[in-house]
């Protein structure tokens, strides 16, 4: 083996960029921190695709901590998991869409896209890099599904295969199709007004008047699209509302389309004018630019992912001492399971045998690893540290303790009690108003002249449609959406912003939530350490990469850690490592073998022992997270908060204490009982926010108004929610909740100023006065208007919120 | 002034034309994903084989 280097110098190595301190391997000139790192190099340069490390230094990842089990994916033999997963298959070719979250550089999408030089049969693949998919198509005659993966994870690239992935959802069509509408609008909408404009200017009657019937005649061809292709959603969704006996905002829309398009025809082939269709043209397009400027998705994001997202899509069973490697869905209780070192627990199970430490990380939102012991019952969800364990099964993966949540009614479909949209609860009283608007002017005008009667009703009804109005909601919460995001707090959609305004209840989980654990408090108990000593406890916890160690590691601060003559991490123990001749231990209880439980209550205690002496132990708390305190008060002047948690509660007084006495704290909650808190503040009319990390919030999450799941790393797990939330922007919830209230105001302000346009429009509409060239100015003016108040003003309270800068770099 | 009529017959074809290569570019996912191509443009065509008589680029890494 090679010397252990001076830390002054230090080698980076060529696949992944880590510093390799310890020791390297050398190939040519190129040095490599692991053989797994080495190993991609070599398939690399057999297949001569060096190019990988050209185009960006270091692009791979260590290679250190990949499992090296070679039957790990024996599953996708089994043609039901390779059917499901396949996004196309025939007698030649399948075709699959993986999810490789390493993708991360140009590097990574060459050599993606040029598999098929490492093997022919692939012949195909293509890299989405924000969604972090590549897409291979290949030939399964020649190399199975299972080689396809083992060669991905060769390179480094190992897929994340998740049990979902079974379900196939299908892919987005919807928003390629509201483009395909804009597109044909926009088209229809630019020729038309290209054939309108002699109308407007009195040269064009040099034309003479051939020219302008053909105009016409061409515009009415070409609204056809629009209004039976480009406006269907909008047909749709008011011929809903309608049976249900609602108006929503579509309805007016709906009116006025029929009422354009209706007198439109009656006014080119009956009286041989010019219509409206150009108008009618704009509008659509206008209306739909709005909805597809709403549409903003955050692409790497997922919001509706339960514990499918999460757990495996396949388990190592034994039988009779033989391994075999299973689907989970074929998974029966009484089956006997292996669970190795960083694996899932699949269902509920009783541990047969082995030392289990398992880490509910995801879960609870606690990262330190709770062991267990033979015959002890380990719920599902959590991940294994250590040696690999036996379990028998208790539960189907579906009906376990955790996963249970999700039979429950509240997912069974969108069953929340939903706020009406502003734009929704303002359209009744506008719709009726219009009409009755309308219907007086035609029984005034009846009596003198029927022609301007019919002119008055249908112009009214024209100038009348809501299309300024319609377009305040979309451009002002789409904005809202992108200053969010910017302030990295994500939506799932535009319509959380209105429910956001609204709330008056607000629901912390406490434990990853409220308290952070990289946030830990650590206090030292015993006799007290000499900087030697400390110096030994840093060259142990260092090499680790367990909560607890890091935790210990940052506590000690900078020294120097000393060189040591053997060390051993026992995982689920601790540290055995030997200094000048002294045994020193470091770890759990049973390890370090003290007696006794007279120690500080609550978080996790780390012992030391020297020799078979106890010299003490460290008592380490999970802390608030930063800024915690201050989002507490600031929210308890205008919200009802309450504090969910799964822990015991001998923490009440501490965290009133440092948070606030408003509090309303319940302890030992399970995701059920958080879930039906949810619901019974739900039915006492309150508006709620829950605000959570792991997947035993994923109940409450659901039940609550809006749910804001909070996460370390945004494109990582994270239960199923209305908006993620990025933990760095956690002090800035009361400027996200203040500034959606702002975005409401605008709504409301935006409604003002197209009211104005209407009544300026209906006023002379009444009249008779309109005309088409008057409404091809009035309809754009007043939605570009609009547009512009909504866009400026929501920009100006990001900039007084906090939320954004003026100056981009 | 006739010569108008077909003017407006080339413009309308014209428009159409571009009309269908949006809906050809709409079905085959060219707005779907939108920023990776960014990236693929920069990538060089290398030619096959001749690649392995070029002296290899070293790097130092201390």
């Amino acid at each position: 083996m090679h010397p252990v280097l001076p830390s002054e110098i230090q080698f980076k190595c060529y696949h992944c960029g880590e510093s390799c301190e310890q020791e390297f391997i050398s190939v040519e000139d190129k040095k490599f921190c692991c053989q797994g790192c080495k190993l991609v190099y070599e398939v690399l340069s057999q297949n001569d695709l060096c190019e990988y490390y050209e185009l960006e230094a270091n692009p791979g990842k260590s290679q250190k901590d990949n499992s090296s089990l070679k039957n790990r994916f024996d599953y996708l033999d089994d043609l039901d998991v390779g059917q499901k997963l396949l996004d196309f298959k025939n007698d030649l070719e399948s075709h699959i869409t993986f999810y490789i979250p390493l993708i991360h550089c140009a590097s990574c999408i060459w050599l993606l896209e040029n598999l098929f030089q490492i093997n022919k049969s692939i012949f195909s693949s293509r890299v989405d890099f924000i969604k972090k998919k590549v897409q291979v198509k290949f030939l399964h005659d020649q190399i199975s599904l299972k080689e396809v993966v083992s060669l991905l994870s060769t390179l480094g690239y190992e897929p994340k295969i998740n049990l979902s992935d079974l379900d196939h959802k299908s892919k987005n069509p919807v928003d390629r199709k509201t483009l395909t509408k804009l597109g044909v609008a926009g088209f229809c909408f630019g020729n038309m007004m290209l054939f309108s404009m002699p109308e407007y200017f009195s040269e064009a009657e040099l034309l003479g008047e051939g020219f302008k019937r053909l105009f016409d005649y061409l515009n009415v061809v070409l609204s056809l699209p629009i209004v039976f292709y480009s406006a269907s959603d909008y047909y749709t969704s008011a011929w809903n509302a309608v049976r249900q006996r609602k108006i929503n905002m579509d309805v007016p829309i709906v009116l006025g389309i029929i009422a354009f398009f209706l007198y439109s025809l009656w006014e080119i082939f009956v009286q041989g004018n010019a219509g409206y269709m150009d108008s009618l043209g704009g509008l659509l397009f206008f209306l739909l630019l709005g909805k597809v400027y709403q549409q903003k998705t955050f692409a790497t994001l997922e919001f509706d992912r339960d514990y499918k997202s999460y757990f495996p899509i396949a388990v190592t069973r034994l039988i009779q001492d033989r391994e075999e490697v299973i689907p989970l869905f074929k998974l029966q209780v009484g089956d006997v399971v292996l669970v190795r070192d960083e694996e899932l627990i699949p269902a509920d199970a009783l541990l047969l045998s082995g030392q289990a430490d398992i880490d509910y990380s995801f879960v609870t939102g606690e990262e330190v690893p709770i062991p267990k012991g033979k015959g002890q019952l380990i719920y599902a969800g959590g991940r294994q540290k250590g040696e690999p364990i036996l379990l028998t099964i208790q539960k189907l993966p579906s009906q376990g303790y955790l996963t249970d949540l999700w039979n429950n009614e509240s997912f069974g479909k969108s069953n929340k009690r939903l706020l009406e949209p502003l734009a929704n609860r303002i359209s009744g009283v506008f719709t009726w108003t219009v009409l009755s608007i309308a219907l007086v002017a035609f029984v005034f005008w009846m009596g003198k002249d029927l022609s301007i009667a019919v002119k008055a009703f249908t112009t009214v009804l024209i100038i009348a449609c809501p299309c300024a109005l319609s377009m305040s909601t979309p451009f002002t919460l789409g904005n809202t959406l992108r200053i969010f995001g910017k302030g990295k707090f994500y939506l799932k959609n535009a319509a959380v912003v209105e429910r956001l305004a609204l709330l008056d209840t607000v629901v912390f989980d406490k434990t990853g939530t409220l308290t952070d654990p990289a946030n830990a408090s650590i206090e030292y108990f015993g006799e007290p350490l000499s900087s030697e000593t400390k110096s030994i406890i840093k060259a142990m916890v260092a090499r680790s990469t367990h909560p607890l160690s890091n935790r210990i590691n940052l506590f000690l601060g900078k020294i120097h850690p000393v060189h040591l003559e053997k060390v051993q991490e026992l995982k689920g123990a601790g540290f055995l490592a030997v200094y000048k001749n002294q045994e020193f231990r470091l770890g759990s209880k049973i390890f370090t073998g003290v007696k006794g439980d007279h120690f500080s209550e609550g978080g996790n205690h780390v012992f030391l022992n020297v020799e078979g002496v106890n010299l003490g132990y460290f008592h380490i708390q999970s802390g608030l997270r930063n800024g915690a305190s201050k989002v507490v008060k600031g929210l308890a002047e205008i919200y009802e908060l309450h504090v969910l948690s799964g822990d015991h509660a001998h923490e009440r007084e501490s965290l009133a204490h440092q948070l606030s006495h408003e509090l309303k704290f319940n302890f030992e909650q399970s995701p059920t009982d958080k879930l039906n808190y949810l619901k019974a503040l739900n039915i006492k009319g309150k508006n709620t926010l829950m605000i959570g990390d792991g997947l035993n919030d994923a109940g409450a999450l659901q039940e609550s108004q809006v749910g804001i799941a909070i996460t370390d790393r945004v494109s990582h797990f994270s239960p199923a929610s209305d908006a993620i939330l990025d933990a760095e922007s956690f002090d800035r919830i009361p400027n996200f909740l203040a500034f959606a209230r702002n975005s409401r105001l605008i709504i409301k302000a935006s409604f003002g100023l197209s009211f104005l346009y209407n009544i300026l429009g209906i006023s002379l509409a009444v009249q008779g006065l309109l005309s088409p060239v008057l409404c091809a100015i009035l309809m754009p003016l007043s939605s570009i208007s609009v547009v512009v108040f909504t866009t400026l003003a929501t920009n100006f309270m990001g900039v007084r919120k906090g939320l954004l800068h003026l100056n981009y770099r | 002034m006739e010569v108008i009529f077909i003017l407006i017959a080339i413009s309308l074809i014209l428009a159409v034309t571009f009309l269908f290569l949006f809906f050809r570019a709409m079905k085959d996912g060219q707005f779907d994903d939108s920023y990776t191509p960014s990236i693929r443009i920069l990538f060089e065509n290398q030619p096959k084989k001749s690649k392995k008589d070029q002296p290899k680029k070293t790097k130092s890494y201390e």
